[in-house]
């Protein structure tokens, strides 16, 4: 069935080839073997110079300007207007004495559901791959069981659980069954709160166990026969070899999971829509709303929000530079 | 097999705590990482009515109709659960009322009069496909899937052709400027897109691109984690083979062409897979870039569907699994590939 397809395949790839070879080859006339690599490498720089490396500069722009307008020329200069004013707050404890009260309210969240989602997350994918770790029966099995959710999209895994957690979903009536108290789950704020954790370290932790699971087998066995010879306990054997040997990708499995969990958005948005009210409103949707969906577009505001994301994720991805190179010496 | 597989231990011939945990944890794990999934297909196949049921029945069900002599339109059949006809199977003729007229199948001359609280549908195990058609016929379904697989397909190529031949350039020649260019590209994995979200549709914008499959595709068809793999993977690729076909003046396209991409199969593969996941799945920027209904991706199609109180449950779910089912069935047969390659290069 496979045979007409590859055929096709091996075909496109030859024209595509032939296709580009002749002016490749004038080219290469003009800049010689060597020079010819810049030739190699522009569709990317282009394409990373147009959608990274300006916009970075753009930004900075446009987190200076006010209004409503999208071209840079129509936008009045306002120095840091926009800063001033997310920054305005009486008490940054308290979201509703500043003047942006949204915006301190999704840094709030934002704030709890990184502590919660990577501590948690991080638990269940270390306990997870010291499971998988161990001699068991379907081993490829139950790692595809972990990693399946990983693979499918965020609107996916938001529509598969709002339809376990509605009102008369399959979860209240499994309580009821058990004679337990039911609960309109994304309807209370706490518990929206706790399903918005709930379903994103469901979605994600199969990454990272994939990754622990790669550190702990990067473990040489010799180290665990000797422990054995030497009659060590198990806790002994967890806590002076597993978890030392460990530490450095836990580390970069720390810092990865920070990074995401800063920028949550897709699931939550389409699990909770930020509700209620704003008690599950991450900063992401915050700027994606003050950007673009509400009226007038506050992109200046929105930039300036992304501008302050930025240097919270700068500080974590040098972070991950230090572990990256931490590991790099081991 | 399953009884191998209950007293398999570690030598010692006696299962432990341990093992008991750690089969009390995966059999656990079972339930809450696929049950879901399951709840949610086994639910797309029930008719509307089913699903507005409650408590829900686990299997998709439908009240039987049946056929009885004398009447032209095939009548339900319930069971009757009290008064003095209980026990019997009877088809429902009319409702009058909180009284039911009813005729026993077997007997259809007789009509006996039920109450309508002591009697239940009968049902049986019925899928409801009409859910999976209707999308085809009122949701413009094909329309979504059409322009997520545009956007998965040419942005992988693209992606692809791109990253490699960056990633060729960056191993395979010596120039001045190459760490610099190297750096700053490895530099941008610090710059997520959501950052940038307002600057980058200015520039989608000013390219004409909004609300066409163009503005998703090109801003993310450069990838640091692409270049960064197949460049990784083509430093192990001797030179040597390189200069042999320089020396039968091979073009440096041919070179790239016939020498360095064919022997990077492995790691291209990789990064097949990772932007076929990351372009289907995208969610944050196709949403802001389309706006218009008719060029909306699958994802897209399912957020509005979901906000809009018209979409009844039934065609919502339909719609996922249809959804989720490519990946799914690219994960059945890559798993393998796709979990070691993730966990080789620590990307996603």
């Amino acid at each position: 069935m496979l045979a007409p397809v590859t055929t096709a395949a091996s075909y496109l790839y030859r024209a595509a080839f032939e296709l580009f070879e002749r002016p490749m080859l004038a080219i290469q006339k003009m800049t010689g073997a060597q020079k010819i690599a810049w030739v190699f490498l522009l569709p990317n720089l282009l394409i990373f110079g147009l959608f990274t490396f300006l916009p970075i500069f753009l930004n900075f722009f446009y987190a200076t300007s006010g209004s409503d307008r999208i071209l840079l020329s129509e936008r009045p200069y306002v120095g840091l207007e926009n800063f001033s004013s997310l920054l305005a707050c009486e008490n940054y404890l308290d979201p509703n004495s500043c003047q942006r009260d949204i915006f301190w309210r999704a840094v709030h969240n934002t704030s709890w559901f990184v502590v919660l989602q990577v501590g948690f997350m991080i638990l269940f994918s270390l306990v997870t791959a010291l499971v998988l770790n161990r001699n068991i029966p379907l081993r490829g099995f139950f790692r595809s069981v972990f990693f399946y959710p990983v693979l499918l999209s965020p609107v996916v895994v938001a529509l598969i659980w709002k339809w376990v957690l509605q009102r008369y979903g399959v979860l209240n009536a499994g309580l009821e069954a058990q004679g337990l108290p039911i609960v309109n789950w994304l309807v209370e704020a706490d518990w929206a709160f706790f399903w918005i954790v709930f379903v994103s370290i469901w979605a994600h932790m199969g990454f990272y166990t994939l990754i622990l699971l790669a550190g702990l087998q990067a473990i040489p066995a010799d180290v665990y026969e000797a422990a054995e010879m030497d009659g060590a306990s198990k806790w002994r054997v967890f806590s002076k070899i597993t978890m030392p040997l460990l530490m450095p990708t836990m580390v970069v499995v720390l810092v990865l999971s920070l990074i995401r969990a800063v920028q949550a958005f897709d699931e939550i948005f389409v699990l909770t829509g930020g509700g209620p009210g704003s008690a599950t409103l991450l900063l992401l949707q915050f700027i994606y709303e003050t950007g673009f969906a509400f009226r007038p577009q506050l992109y200046g505001l929105a930039a300036a929000a992304s501008l302050l994301m930025a240097a919270v994720l700068m500080v974590l991805t040098l972070l991950q530079l230090r572990a990256a190179r931490g590991r790099g010496e081991d | 097999m399953l009884r191998s597989f209950l007293t398999r231990t570690r030598g010692r011939g006696r299962l432990d705590l341990t093992d008991w945990l750690t089969f009390g944890y995966l059999a656990l794990a079972v339930v809450l990482m696929f049950g879901p999934v399951a709840w949610m297909a086994l639910s797309s196949f029930k008719t509307e009515s089913a699903l507005q049921e409650y408590p829900p029945s686990l299997l998709p069900l439908a009240p039987i109709h049946v056929e009885v002599e004398g009447y032209e339109e095939p009548l339900q059949l319930f069971r009757v659960t009290g008064g003095e006809h209980e026990g019997k199977l009877l088809a429902q003729v009319r409702r009058i009322g909180l009284m039911s007229q009813m005729v026993d199948p077997q007997n259809p001359g007789e009509r006996l009069q039920v109450n309508i609280n002591d009697r239940v549908p009968e049902r049986e195990f019925a899928l409801a496909v009409e859910n999976y058609s209707a999308l085809f016929e009122r949701f413009n379904f094909a329309l979504y899937f059409w322009n997520s697989v545009f956007i998965t397909v040419i942005a992988t190529v693209i992606t692809i052709l791109f990253n490699s031949m960056a990633a060729f350039a960056l191993s395979k020649y010596r120039f001045r400027g190459r760490t610099f260019v190297f750096i700053l590209i490895i530099a941008t994995l610090m710059i997520p897109p959501t950052i940038n979200l307002v600057p980058i549709y200015l520039v989608v914008s000013e390219l004409g691109m909004v609300n066409s499959p163009w503005g998703v595709i090109w801003p993310a068809v450069a990838t640091p984690t692409g270049v960064f793999l197949l460049r990784q993977y083509m430093l192990t690729i001797p030179d040597d083979l390189l200069d042999a076909a320089r020396m039968d003046h091979a073009s440096e396209w041919r070179v790239y062409w016939r020498i360095v991409l064919p022997l990077s199969a492995p790691a291209l593969a990789v990064l097949v897979i990772f932007s076929v996941m990351w372009r289907w799945n995208d969610f944050l920027w196709p949403l802001i870039v389309l706006t218009r209904s008719e060029q909306f991706t699958l994802q897209l199609a399912l957020n509005s569907f979901q906000g809009d109180l018209q979409t009844s449950w039934s065609n919502l779910l339909a719609m996922t699994v249809l959804t989720l089912l490519p990946i799914t069935i690219v994960f059945a047969f890559l798993q393998k590939y796709i979990t070691t390659g993730i966990a080789q290069s620590g990307v996603k």
